[in-house]
């Protein structure tokens, strides 16, 4: 059976195989080769019929031209994803240690409501989030933004811990009760030290969401705080700007993600797939 | 035993805040949402710290759908129900086939992964930024084909006023009762086979007789408007499905890859010794083993295109006709024109179109745990 996979190496099938698989990934590579290709022109050349073109002389310019008109934004938005990751991944981590190694009667069905908080279109909440921000004197600034993305990624966050320690199998925490640990000393020494690759998973999901979201940014922040999301939808939405700007901004915003997609690959689909509430 | 409760007692309040911020900020929020869909809260003074809200019951959800100022929302709706489920179609039929084709084993697999997936890294707003310089009018993939020695394409991606599949608003009720009968019919041919009693009796008949009622009687049924109104499938929102399906097919191609991983080897050997073809074996083994995978990715894709705000926001700016969306309205609504009445009660119909297959896969959800 194997020798047969190994020995043929070219058959009709294989070439079609490969054939489509080749095509496909030169699609998927389209955008990406654009957006280098466009922000390394000279702006004096760009134009339309000859997007696809190599530049003749790269323009490196306008990656620090970008860089200085978001500046601001990424600082933003660094300040917002740590800030924002570490609270709601230490807060999912006690809510999944609590759902899934302390059940009490009602605690699944809790579970449940927080699970609905997931998929809710978040514009069903916007309007009151808006007041409620304002009325606490947190609109328009980070510290709001931060609120509500610790609040709606408790919800993932619970999930994918909970997940997690359900794979320590109960009677290892049943032999430390007997060893009269309590409930946080069992978390302190068994559970916490047992959840680095739980926080890896999902501080990269939490990132990658709250780095890439663009709404509550649009909305709840003022000008001199708006995330980069923001940011690049002001600079690509002006009028004057030609579009290597735009496109080497583009680059800058998904750079950390992709960063992390590229180097961290295992972990990133790890936090995907469990995002997808298999269970 | 006295420290058992206490330890009981301090992991239920470890939970507290959380339980307190989701009950606030998930389902406070949720129902007053509700109320302000209901009131007239706009205007002038809409932004002041104490406005005025005046209870007007249903009106503004009236007004959505039959007023003669809203043919706007109502195009937004229909283009709703396009992007799902072109989305669906395209980013699960592509992943999946992308997927069969890594379950394959072809070498560079690890690469080919890479690529498929990264755009899934990327935020809407940067794809949607490049994306709408790949479908300017006169440049990007309009141009590709010159390439190839062939002319230039002159489609108006974005922008594009042609409407395909148009029905008349008017009929919506008669449209609807027909969709329902499809449905029926549809899930009643499919249960034939195992139970052909109850497909008959539950679906079958009932869809049936409403599909007829629809066909003869919908000249009774009462009109939702007092003139024509035309809808259909906007072709300017085809740039837009392409980016999102380019977007999220990695996605599903990674949770099939990860469920075909999953499949045993015995068992693909087993079927290939029965003598399956590949195809079969994915058409009657893998896939349908995948059910779970299948519904994850609707749930989750339906959820993401109901959303679907930021992509179109970078593609066409916020002032777009024709590749409108409820969520980039209920945006334009509230934080634009002061009408946050308006808003709410959009909101709410997007909230209330997403409840329909959230709720159910929620509870299926619960269901599954309390019995495992």
């Amino acid at each position: 059976m194997s020798t047969t996979t190994q020995k043929s190496s070219i058959t009709p099938g294989s070439i079609l195989l490969y054939g489509s698989l080749f095509v496909l990934a030169l699609l998927f590579l389209m955008p990406a080769y654009m957006a280098i290709v466009t922000a390394l022109k000279d702006p004096a050349n760009i134009s339309l019929p000859t997007a696809w073109e190599l530049p003749e002389k790269f323009n490196w310019q306008s990656f620090p031209q970008a860089f200085g008109l978001l500046k601001s934004n990424i600082a933003s938005s660094l300040i917002l994803t740590v800030c924002a990751t570490a609270l709601s991944t230490v807060l999912g981590s006690l809510n999944g240690y609590v759902f899934s190694k302390w059940k009490f009667k009602g605690s699944e069905l809790i579970f449940t409501l927080f699970l609905f908080g997931m998929f809710i279109p978040y514009q069903v909440i916007l309007i009151p989030l808006f007041q409620t921000l304002r009325a606490m004197n947190l609109y328009g600034g980070l510290p709001g933004l931060i609120l509500a993305h610790v609040v709606y990624g408790l919800p993932i966050t619970s999930l994918i811990f909970r997940n997690f320690y359900s794979q320590i199998p109960t009677a290892l925490v049943e032999s430390a009760r007997l060893d009269g640990a309590g409930f946080f000393s069992i978390y302190t020494k068994i559970v916490f030290p047992l959840s680095i690759p739980g926080f890896v998973v999902t501080s990269l999901w939490q990132v990658t969401q709250i780095w890439n979201e663009f709404l509550w940014g649009i909305c709840l922040t003022r000008h001199e705080d708006n995330p980069i999301t923001v940011g690049l939808a002001q600079l690509a939405g002006g009028q004057a700007v030609s579009w290597n700007l735009p496109m080497a901004g583009s680059m800058m915003a998904a750079l950390p993600v992709l960063m992390i997609y590229i180097f961290l690959g295992r972990y990133f689909i790890r936090g995907l797939l469990a995002g997808s509430v298999k269970e | 035993m006295r420290e058992a409760s206490r330890d009981r007692l301090k992991a239920f309040l470890t939970l507290l805040p959380s339980i307190i911020l989701i009950a606030v900020f998930v389902y406070g929020f949720i129902g007053n949402t509700i109320w302000i869909s209901m009131t007239d809260w706009g205007g002038s003074g809409a932004l002041a710290f104490d406005p005025q809200k005046n209870f007007i019951g249903l009106d503004n959800y009236v007004d959505l759908f039959n007023g003669f100022l809203s043919a706007g929302f109502r195009q937004d709706l229909v283009n709703a129900v396009y992007y799902s489920l072109m989305l669906l179609a395209g980013a699960i039929g592509l992943g999946m086939f992308i997927a069969i084709l890594l379950d394959q084993k072809p070498k560079g697999e690890d690469v080919l992964r890479t690529i498929f997936l990264y755009p899934m890294s990327l935020s809407f707003i940067v794809s949607g930024t490049i994306w709408r310089w790949l479908l300017a009018p006169q440049g990007g993939v309009n141009v590709l084909p010159t390439y190839l020695g062939f002319d230039a394409l002159d489609f108006q991606w974005t922008s594009s006023t042609k409407a395909i599949l148009e029905f008349n608003w008017q009929n919506i009720l008669q449209i609807l009762i027909y969709i329902a009968a499809f449905i029926l019919i549809l899930v009643g041919l499919f249960l034939l086979k195992g139970d052909p009693q109850k497909a008959v009796k539950r679906w079958l008949g009932p869809g049936v007789v409403i599909g007829a009622f629809a066909w003869l009687g919908g000249s009774l049924l009462p009109k939702t408007l007092f003139m024509e109104e035309m809808h259909g499938f906007n072709l300017a929102t085809l740039g837009i499905i392409i980016a999102t399906v380019w977007q999220y097919a990695g996605y599903t191609m990674a949770l099939y890859l990860a469920g075909f991983n999953g499949i045993s080897q015995d068992l693909r050997d087993a079927a290939m010794l029965d003598g399956a073809s590949s195809t079969n074996y994915y058409r009657y083994v893998a896939i349908p083993m995948l059910k779970p995978i299948t519904i994850s990715a609707v749930i989750i894709l339906s959820h993401i295109s109901l959303k679907m705000f930021d992509i179109i926001f970078a593609m066409t700016g916020p002032d777009n006709a024709q590749t409108g969306h409820p969520a980039l309205n209920m945006y334009m609504t509230t934080f634009r024109a002061n009408d946050f009445a308006r808003g709410a009660a959009i909101a709410i119909v997007l909230f209330l179109v997403a409840g329909t297959f959230i709720v159910p896969y929620v509870i299926g959800q619960y269901k599954q745990r309390r019995r495992g």
